[in-house]
């Protein structure tokens, strides 16, 4: 199905003529070059012709075809194939014997278009059911994750010598050194935009000092924090499923199983451990950050930088920084802990790496967001 | 399996150097295949096949050299005469590189959507044309994880296929099969060869595949960073002067391999 010997040097392109047959058939005259990329317009006609004349003998003629693969092959083929009454059959005559032989490999008649598959039915209780065991499956898996990384992160706590410290020096170097610079980005703009949007509206009331002690707590109890979080389940989650998936693709943790490796203990707790170790840093940075960016907006409504300092404070007081210090260990492990959940989960192939990172993002903002409003109502009710 | 009386070359390959990083992994690298033949890139582990393969196809830049398919060099083609040749051949990876995600039907249409007009239901036919050449019409609506990894190779020549190009190269088709698979694959690359012409560029260590297939072969060396033998393989093997090629060809161990 490829190029033969008589193959012409110059590409006649494909032709094909109608004319009725003296004994009162059709006669369909290819000619030139029957290939995939230019057929496409004489297989339509042909299809046409053939369609237009149901109960008329059908000859094709392709004595004037130069060359033909298996683009060429598959119309002859196509038009072979096409329910006729016993009495008009298409036939072809003057096939060269080189494309005769390709055109011999194949019975038209295999071809026959395979039936439309019945159209999709929507069956609504069967789909909620389905649901609902997935969603009950889902749980499940979460809670057996849960409870084998606790017993791998009690096992660490208990023979810290059996920890991977490498690999956790590594993560910790891939989670929050390396994050050092979209942390100080964005926290720096938050900083900004906060400050700025704030003290627009209170200069009307001469109160833009008090721009300070709004971003102080605002940053350094919740946003300084959360921001750090998302950031890094956004990086840091992600990466880890797509690693873990990737080595459950290629079947390197089937690997750590038969070597009698835990595949949780190996992988799973070193991540967890350098996210608990790196978050909380990296949450204190974005508050200095967040904090001092506010300081140098405010320099441009003639607040200087030690009087914003001081009211930041006398606003902000080591409780605050407790209450948005201590979220953030719970929320690295959030953040670790669905990176490699959804990494261990993954499919097969390439897109199932995709599917898994996505997850991974998805599902941690979501539970970052929610854990955080459960700190929010814990706080209120002791007065935090 | 005699190469044509009067050949023609197809893929012609001039003074190629490669490799990575300064390190240069083939010297002057200068060979023909001709047209309709199967030709089999052969030799040790490390001692450059794939990286060749890989120059050849033009998914590499050679340090210096040319690779000309059917005439025109892939190494300095850009944008449309780039593209012009990649129609002219197909490639099937070590490990299939299908898209998982698609049906066997689906990874042998993909090229003929991407480069022809045709109506669906005619691509459908020819790529069903494809597998059923291949043996798999009954595996069109499979995903590559659903079939075996010989079925899967066999799937990626249907791929390679597609658009009937000239020359087919393969890469390590016969790796990972077991014997009666990878005799079963070595019986289609004849099949193809002979019935359809097409030309085949073969990398591959596999001795059994070698005298199966092949009409002609180079063999590579790492110690002399390019071509030590070139020929029919029964050939070499009987009567080749360097003990490293007989060595090879009779899967001796022990000698220690010298340049030729």
């Amino acid at each position: 199905m490829t190029a033969v010997a008589s193959e012409p040097s110059a590409k006649a392109a494909a032709g094909l003529a109608l004319a009725d047959a003296a004994d009162g058939g059709r006669l369909l005259t290819f000619s030139g070059r029957l290939d995939s990329y230019s057929i496409a317009g004489v297989w339509r006609e042909a299809r046409a012709a053939a369609a237009a004349a149901p109960n008329r003998r059908i000859v094709i003629d392709a004595s004037a075809v130069d060359y033909c693969d298996g683009g060429g092959v598959a119309m002859l083929v196509d038009l072979l194939r096409q329910p006729r009454p016993a009495d008009a059959p298409i036939s072809v005559r003057g096939l060269k014997p080189q494309f005769k032989t390709l055109l011999d490999q194949f019975d038209p008649h295999a071809f026959e278009a395979p039936a439309a598959p019945p159209p999709p039915q929507t069956r609504t209780v069967e789909e909620i059911g389905r649901g609902a065991s997935q969603l009950f499956r889902d749980m499940r898996t979460q809670i057996a994750f849960i409870g084998e990384t606790t017993g791998a992160l009690w096992f660490a706590l208990t023979h810290p010598q059996r920890v991977r410290w490498k690999d956790v020096w590594y993560e910790c170097e891939q989670v929050g050194a390396n994050a050092l610079p979209i942390v100080t980005l964005i926290s720096f703009l938050l900083g900004v935009i906060l400050a700025f949007q704030a003290a627009v509206p209170m200069r009307q009331f001469g109160a833009e000092i008090f721009v300070a002690d709004l971003v102080g707590l605002a940053i350094i109890r919740e946003l300084g924090g959360l921001m750090t979080a998302i950031l890094l389940a956004g990086r840091s989650g992600a990466a880890f499923a797509a690693e873990i998936g990737t080595m459950k693709v290629n079947e390197e943790l089937n690997a750590l199983t038969t070597m009698g490796l835990d595949p949780v203990r190996f992988l799973v707790v070193t991540r967890i451990i350098a996210a608990i170790l790196m978050v909380p840093l990296l949450s204190l940075y974005a508050n200095l950050v967040g904090v001092l960016a506010g300081g140098l907006t405010m320099l441009s409504f003639n607040i200087p930088l030690v009087t914003y300092l001081k009211e930041v404070d006398s606003a902000v007081d080591l409780k605050d920084l407790f209450a948005g210090m201590v979220k953030t260990p719970v929320f690295a492990v959030l953040i670790a802990g669905i990176g490699c959940l959804r990494g261990l989960q993954t499919q097969t192939g390439a897109s199932g790496v995709g599917i898994s990172a996505t997850r991974a993002v998805v599902s941690g903002i979501v539970l970052l967001v929610a854990v955080d409003g459960i700190f929010a109502v814990i706080y209120y009710i002791l007065d935090i | 399996m005699s190469p044509a009386p009067d050949p023609e070359p197809i893929v012609r390959v001039e003074g190629l150097v490669a490799g990575y990083d300064g390190n240069i992994l083939l010297q002057n690298v200068s060979f023909t295949v001709n047209r309709g033949e199967v030709f089999v890139i052969l030799g040790g582990s490390g001692c450059g096949k794939s990286t060749l393969l890989k120059h050849m196809i033009g998914l590499y830049q050679p340090i210096a050299g040319k690779v000309l398919i059917d005439g025109d060099d892939i190494v300095t083609a850009e944008g449309a005469a780039r593209r012009a040749i990649l129609t002219k051949i197909g490639v099937m990876y070590q490990s299939g590189a299908l898209f998982g995600s698609m049906t066997l039907l689906e990874n042998v249409r993909l090229p003929l959507e991407e480069y022809t007009v045709l109506d669906q239901d005619a691509m459908d036919l020819i790529a069903r044309m494809k597998l059923k050449l291949v043996g798999l019409e009954g595996f069109a609506g499979h995903i590559p994880s659903e079939i075996s990894g010989g079925m899967q190779k066999r799937a990626a020549i249907a791929r390679a296929m597609a658009l009937d190009p000239g020359i087919l190269f393969l890469d390590e088709p016969s790796a990972g099969l077991d014997p009666i698979t990878s005799a079963e694959l070595d019986a289609l690359i004849r099949r193809l060869a002979g019935s359809l012409h097409i030309t085949f560029v073969i990398v591959t260590h596999e001795l059994p595949s070698i005298y199966a297939i092949s009409d002609r072969v180079i063999m590579l060396d790492k110690r002399a960073k390019g071509i030590i033998a070139e020929g029919d393989p029964k050939l070499l093997r009987d009567t080749s002067d360097n003990p490293w090629v007989r060595q090879f060809f009779r899967r001796e161990a022990e000698l220690a391999p010298e340049a030729a």
